[in-house]
Order: C-alpha cells, then structure tokens, then sequence
C-alpha cells in the first residue's frame, strides 16, 4: 500500500483489516485507512463499493466481522453512535433525520446526550453557526429550511460536540454549486482548526479541489490510496471505475422540431403538507431533442413527475395542461398515456419501475404488454419471454437469465433492463427521473447513450435529475425547477453550471429575488 | 448462539415445505395433547384421521365438507394474491344461500330442470352483492374491507335467523325455525351413489381448474398479482386497482355465494338458522395452506375437511368437546404462519464472539 506524506503524524483515526460480509455481499474486505489531525480524507467509490458501509462501521451503526479499529492509538471497540460521539466522531448522513414540525434548537437538542438549557444552547448554536459561516436561526422551524439550510442544521449539530473526525456522506448531492463553495469554506476552515475530516463522495472535481488525500474503493476494497491533487479527473475515474470514462457521440437529430409533450400551465396543490405546489408549469419538449430539468430535490419533481406520468392523473378539466402529440392527456392514467406513446422511467426501480419478486419475464409484461403480448385476455409467454430476451441482449443487462428475479439484479442492471423495456416499446415521448443514479459509471454511460440515441431517432426526451453534470452532458436545452416553479428554458450551448446552479435556487428571470438560500450564497 | 437473518432471496423448497411442517407439528402437539389428557395417541389419531375415511361414506363425507372450503378459498385466494383482504366469506355464503334457496322455495310448486342453474345463479348473485357492499365503501370512501366484510358476517347471518323464524318458516313445521324442504328438482343431485357427495364437489373441482387458469395465464390474474406484490409498480404501469378491488370481491363473494347455495340445496335441503360451520373463516385458512394456489387449496381443503369430519368423530368415539375443530384448525394456521417466517428467513448458528479486551495496543 502508497504511503502519503502525512504517515509522520500520529493518526486520529486508523482502520486495519476490516471486514464486513452480509449475505448477499461481502461489503468490505480488508480495508486499511489512515486519517491524521486536520486532514480532508477523500473515500472515493462508485455507488455500492462499501464507502457508507466503512463510514457506519466507524460510526459504531454497523459492527464489523473482523478487523480492528485505533483512536488517537489506542484500539477501540465503537458497539453504538453515542460511544463514536464520546471519542469525538460525528457525522452527517446523506439522508438527513430532522422532524419538520420542530425549531432548528429542538432538533438539535434532541441530539445532545447531556443535560442543557434550551436558551444557552441556542446561543451556542448561533455562535458555532457564524464562527463557521453557517448562519441559522435556531428559532426556524425545520419545515420552512430549504435542504442546504437542512444540511447545516446536521453539520451544526455534530459542530457542536466539538468533533476531533467530522464523516460527511456524500455532502454536496443536495445542494447548488454557490452552496457547495460555503460549504468546503467551513471544512476548510475545520480542517485548519485540526479537525480531520472523512469525505464521502463520487464526484471526481470536488475531491480533487478539497481533499488532501483519498483512499479509492472499488466492490468493497480498497484499490488505491493517493492525493488527489497531483491526479486528474481521468486517472481518479480510472482508480475508481478499473477503465476509462466513455465519451459520448451526440450526432445530429431527425425530427422537425414540433413539440411531441406540451405542459401548458400545469398547477396542482400538493397533497402532502410538506410536498411542493406546482405554479403555472410551461414546458415544450421537441421531437429531436433532449430537455433536462435540473433542481435541487424537493423542488418540486416528485409531484411534476406524478403529474407527467399519470400516476396521478389531473382533474378532468385540465386535460389540456399535458398534451402528447397534440392530445389532451392531463386527466388520463398511466396506461391510457402509454397508449398515446409516453414511457417513462421512474426513479425507484424496485417495486415501481419493477415488480422484486417477479422475473424478468413477468416484468417484461408490466409496461410491455401492448407488444402483442396478451391475446382475448390470456398472456402469450412465448412472447413475453422473446421481449424479455431481446431487452437482456439489446441493453447488456448481465443477469442470470430472464427467469432471474428483479430484485436479483444490481442497480445498474435493473436499471438498464427498465430503461430497454421503455425504449424497446418505441415511444414516441420518453421520460427519464434521475435515470444513472445509483448505477455504476459503466452502465451509466450505457444508459446516457441510448438516451443520446432516442434523441437523435427523432424522439421527444425528458430527463429530470440532480446530477447537473449529466445533464450538460447529454441534454439539448435546460431548464430549471425551484419551488414548484419552471426557469426559461436555455440551450446547454449556451449557459453554464454557474447560470444554472444560480437558478437552482430559485433566482432565475422573471421569478421575485424571495429566495434564503442564495443569501449565503 | 441462534440468528435468524434473512435470505438473499425467499426459498421456493421453504414456500412448499411450510404448510407440511405445519401439519406435522400440529400433528405432534395432537399427540402431547391427547396424553395430557389421559389418551392414548394412537387411538386419538385413529378416531381423529382414519375412522372418518375408512369406507366409501367417510370418503364422500371428505368431499362434502372440501367442496364448499374448495370453492370458497379458491375464490379468496384471487383476492388475497391481490391484498384485497376479504374476511366476509362466512356473510356471502349466508347470503348466497338466503337468495338461492330463497328462489327454492318461492319456485316450491314448479318442477324443472331449470330451477337448479337459476339457484346456483343466485346463490352466486347474492354473494356478490354481499361483497359489492365492501368492495363499494373501499372504492369510494377507502374504508378497510377486512373490517366491512367481517362485520357483515353477522348481517347476514342475523338476516338468515329472522328470515326462518318469521316470514320463511314452514307453515307446517311445528314453529320450528326453519324453512320448508326443497321440492326434489330444486336440491343438488347426488354424484357417488351411497354417499352424500353432491354436485357442489363437481363445481368446486371446476372452480380449481377456472382458477389455475386465471390465475397463471390472464392478464387481469396478472394485474392482480401485480398490484398485491408492489402497489406503486401497478399504478405505474396504470393498472386499476379499484378494478381489482372489485375483482377480488366479487369473485370471492360469487364463489362463497355458490358454496351457501350448494349447502342449502345438498346436505341440508332447507334453510336453517344456521348454514355453515363456518366454513367461510376455515377457507381463509385453507387459502394460506394452499399458498393461495388453486392445486395447493386443493390439496388444503381435503386436510381442512379431515379437521372437521376428525373433530366430530373425536366427539363420538372419544367424547371430547366440538372445539376441537377450533382448536386444531387454530393450531394449524398458527404453525404454518411460523414455518412462513423461514421462506424469507433463515436461522444462522453463529459461534459466540470471544469479548475482545479493549486495551492499549501500541500503534
């Protein structure tokens, strides 16, 4: 194993041979890691490679089958999180654990394992929130916090035991990139104050700007140790993902430019009290072309989705606010729109876009049963079973066989076998929610270029997603959806991460500057 | 030291092996009981399972009392594989058999061949209608059905008893509570000659086969089967689920209906206060038995028969209380439902963890 220029220092933190083996998956295997005082430690890995594993392991979630673990040199068993946070290890989790009916003080109480005052700990927090130029209100209640602020109520929180290790799981998937620059300031500035810091992450660019050194995983080991700063992009990926980063062929597109799906004033109160309202949605998304909708999540994509797919279809009379190839769609269900041409590709892959149980086969005929598969009522296995095989051949889905259960399959394969059930059906208007997450960078370049391919077939695609850059990558136009509210729609040629991280929070042409958010920005 | 943890995919041999586990441990607790109370277990076992089927009559008595179980858990079942929870069979079946037999006696004075599919009819309409009142509330008010087609159990069979103490009894029946006998073409023929077995077993085995059919080769049986493994996956695929709802009672309802009439019209001949020994709860447990598989609940009814038949000649030949029906139809649901947990569990032996010492070590 590299040694990097750190090892002279004692360090807080040190991890030998652990292991961690669950039924289906061994999660970590042998893995060494040193952290030392003031150091931003990179753990790199595709989604699956065991990085939150090892982060629960020394946060005392998770116990390891074997394997040791040393603080500050002295060998430590972490059996619960309150004895991680004893010796002075916290952590923000990707998903945060706030109740929204509570103030931001109340949350953070809820915390603190000693007794306190409700009125001095405001005034801590406060006075730790501006020191680390997080502001907070303590007094806020958590439901009216957009995410980022969310996120610094957990960051906070974990400030305040005065941690000697902060882990951050995969930070930065939350917020704009304006946020992300405030919030490697406060690490920076932890980092200098001696606090080490374990860094979660798959984003190649943030690592390589703020981190001083990286273990990269890769299916539960560790494959290299290295500093990211002397690497690029391509040779991090390459450490990370075993090959090189494909390039993608955009090609130029058939179609002639009419609009295959029209939103056309889409609003809707949402039913959950803490969801988004949909404000007056105009949206046109051509034949030939590939529209993405960025937005940090919660803005309201969920409930636009809901709308678009017929899953929750509008009332009557507003059929005409969603229109597939001129047809008034808004008050249909799902199936009827599949009828008309619309496939769509949910995010939640098992028990939405797919039955776990059920085969591959059975799975096949879920969406893909206008293909002759079913006749005066009776289903056509013959049939279901050529669909299902051609999807597994066509799209590269490794699995073992189309009898093999859905929930038998990796993410990314799943994800590649829901995606070729969709395009095989040949739609006319395709909708895509977040569809690389959590798929392996090589299936998601798989699932990139066939969405490049639809396109340039003369296809209407949609694509919503957090992943800003997926969508520069493979997107014609860009929109933006903040609070329920649609941004102008702009050529990806001709704006950039910064105009649009800008619009993510909610200040785009034509909206009231009401946003918090970029305050801090 | 034991663990269970759960298996990387649910074990097909398990899901077949369960219910006879089920049996076999309720077969053992049939032993420890009988000696707790001072029998012998071999005779116990002897009056409970072979005395009731050792000549042709016992043998159709099996078939008499699997036929209704038949019918009605392999109309459950639809429902069940589709998380529609119908717990009114007992109520349908009354129900069914108010309408059909209602239909015997108003047509008392007519002799056709007619008259028996018009019963079966309505025994199968009533049913339904039974269930339409659930499955209706579900639909549009999203009451919960489990509760709904239970309480109508009691409906119904109150509606039955006033029926047969007042407006329906029989004129010449010295005020007993019961209707009169139907005429001859208005009860079921008898199929084995010397036994009672009846028509009811030929379309509960016709049923069977109706509900392999639907339930491994139609789309709908399909949908169903969708929509009660993943919800979201069959609203995504824009199934209709309020469709299925009523599918699910419907065909419940319709096969319980059946079974009531088949009751009134075979065995009993009349209508009673009371038409069933709750054949309507035991083909619930007939359906799980079965896996909710028509060859399964099949092979379940027969087991569930021999419950009732062993638990009447327990009764005779060992003077025990008529409970123990209940009690070893309870037990035996109570250990297929454990022996369910290790489908998608299993039990990992592992070696107790030597405490390590936390002590210093040099670094």
């Amino acid at each position: 194993m590299t040694t990097n220029e750190s090892t002279n220092l004692e360090p807080r933190l040190e991890l030998r041979g652990v292991t961690k083996i669950y039924p289906t998956v061994v999660a970590n295997d042998d893995v060494n890691l040193k952290v030392v005082p003031g150091e931003i430690h990179a753990v790199l890995g595709e989604n699956g490679a065991g990085k939150s594993t090892l982060m629960k392991i020394i946060y005392g979630v998770t116990r390891p089958d074997r394997g040791e673990m040393f603080w500050e040199g002295k060998h430590v068993e972490v059996s619960k999180p309150a004895e991680a946070r004893r010796l002075g290890i916290g952590m923000v989790f990707q998903h945060f654990s706030l109740f929204e009916t509570l103030t931001v003080a109340q949350n953070i109480a809820l915390g603190v394992d000693e007794p306190f005052d409700l009125q001095q700990l405001s005034d801590r927090i406060s006075e730790v929130s501006h020191r680390y130029g997080l502001p907070l209100d303590p007094k806020r209640l958590v439901h009216s916090l957009s995410v980022g602020e969310r996120q610094r109520v957990e960051i906070v929180r974990c400030l305040l035991q005065e941690p000697k290790l902060l882990i951050m799981d995969e930070p930065t998937s939350v917020l704009t990139p304006q946020a992300v620059r405030t919030l490697f300031e406060t690490l920076r500035r932890l980092a200098d104050e001696g606090c080490s810091i374990l860094y979660i992450s798959h984003k190649l660019e943030e690592i390589r700007e703020l981190c001083h050194s990286a273990t990269v995983m890769r299916g539960g080991k560790v494959t290299a140790q290295a500093d990211p700063r002397q690497e690029t992009a391509t040779s991090l990926a390459r450490m990370m993902i075993g090959r090189e980063l494909p390039v993608f062929e955009h090609g130029a597109a058939k179609g002639d430019g009419t609009s295959r799906l029209v939103i056309n004033g889409l609003s809707r109160r949402s039913d959950d009290p803490f969801g988004t309202d949909l404000k007056d949605l105009h949206l046109e998304v051509k034949g030939g072309e590939i529209l993405g909708i960025a937005g940090i999540s919660g803005n309201g994509q969920q409930e636009l989705l809901l709308a678009l797919s017929g899953e929750k279809p509008l009332d009557r009379s507003d059929a005409a606010a969603i229109k597939i190839d001129g047809h008034g769609v808004g008050h249909l269900n799902a199936a009827a729109r599949r009828d008309l041409g619309l496939t769509f590709v949910p995010e939640e892959r098992l028990g939405r876009g797919a039955v776990p149980p059920m085969s591959l086969s059975e799975n096949s005929l879920l969406t893909g049963h206008r293909n002759g598969m079913v006749r005066f009522g009776l289903i056509n296995n013959n049939k279901v079973r050529e669909f299902a095989e051609k999807c597994v051949k066509n799209f590269d889905v490794r699995c073992g066989g189309v009898q093999a259960a859905a929930k038998s399959l990796s993410g990314g394969n799943l994800q590649k076998f829901i995606v070729g059930r969709e395009i095989l059906q040949k739609p006319n208007v395709l909708i895509a929610a977040q569809p690389t997450w959590g798929v392996d960078v090589g299936a998601a370049a798989v699932i990139r270029q066939e969405l490049i391919d639809l396109r340039n077939e003369g296809l209407a695609v949609l694509v919503i997603s957090e992943e800003l850059e997926e969508l520069f990558e493979i997107c014609d136009r860009i929109v933006v959806i903040a609070e329920g509210r649609l941004s102008p729609v702009k050529p990806t040629a001709e704006t950039d991460m910064e105009e649009i991280g800008m619009w993510m929070s909610g200040l785009f042409p034509g909206e009231e500057a009401d946003n918090r958010e970029i305050a801090h920005a | 030291m034991l663990k269970i943890e759960p298996r990387p995919q649910p074990s097909k041999q398990m899901a077949y092996l369960s219910p006879l586990i089920a049996v076999g441990l309720t077969l053992v607790t049939g032993v420890i009981f009988s000696l707790l109370v001072g029998l012998n277990p071999l005779s116990a076992f002897h009056a409970f399972f072979i005395s009731p089927i050792d000549d042709l009559y016992g043998l159709g008595e099996l078939g008499v009392k699997a036929a209704p179980l038949m019918l009605i858990a392999v109309g459950l079942a639809i429902g069940f594989r589709s998380n529609v929870w119908n717990i009114g069979a007992e109520g349908q079946l009354t129900f069914g058999a108010i309408c059909g037999g209602g239909l015997a006696l108003y047509f008392y004075e007519v002799e056709s061949a007619w008259i028996l599919p018009i019963m079966i009819l309505g025994g199968a309409v009533g049913g339904m209608l039974w269930a339409s009142i659930p499955a209706f509330l579900r639909t549009r008010f999203n009451t919960n059905e489990i509760l709904v087609s239970l309480m109508l159990n009691y409906v119904a069979i109150l509606l039955l008893s006033y029926l047969v103490h007042d407006p329906w009894r029989d004129p010449d029946g010295f005020n007993f509570p019961e209707s009169r006998l139907f005429s001859d073409s208005a009860l079921l023929p008898v199929v084995l000659e010397g036994t009672r077995l009846h028509l009811g077993i030929i379309i509960a085995l016709i049923a069977v086969v109706l509900g392999w059919i639907f339930v491994r080769k139609s789309f709908v049986g399909y949908q169903m089967q969708v929509a009660g493994l993943a919800d979201l996956a069959a609203l995504y695929a824009g199934f209709k689920r309020k469709r299925m709802v009523w599918i699910g009672l419907l065909v419940g309802g319709g096969a319980a209906g059946i079974a009531g009439l088949c009751e009134v019209a075979g065995p009993i001949g009349q209508l009673l206060p009371s038409v069933s020994p709750g054949y309507g709860y035991a083909a619930i447990i007939v359906a799980f038995v079965g896996r909710l598989h028509p060859i399964g609940i099949l092979l379940a009814s027969l087991l569930m028969s021999l419950l009732y038949l062993g638990g009447e000649s327990a009764q005779m030949d060992l003077g025990l209380p008529s409970a123990i029906t209940g009690v070893f139809q309870g037990v035996l649901l109570f250990y297929l439902l454990g022996a369910d947990l290790f489908i998608n569990f299993r039990v990992k032996i592992t070696k107790t963890v030597a405490t390590r010492s936390v002590g210093e070590v040099a670094s």
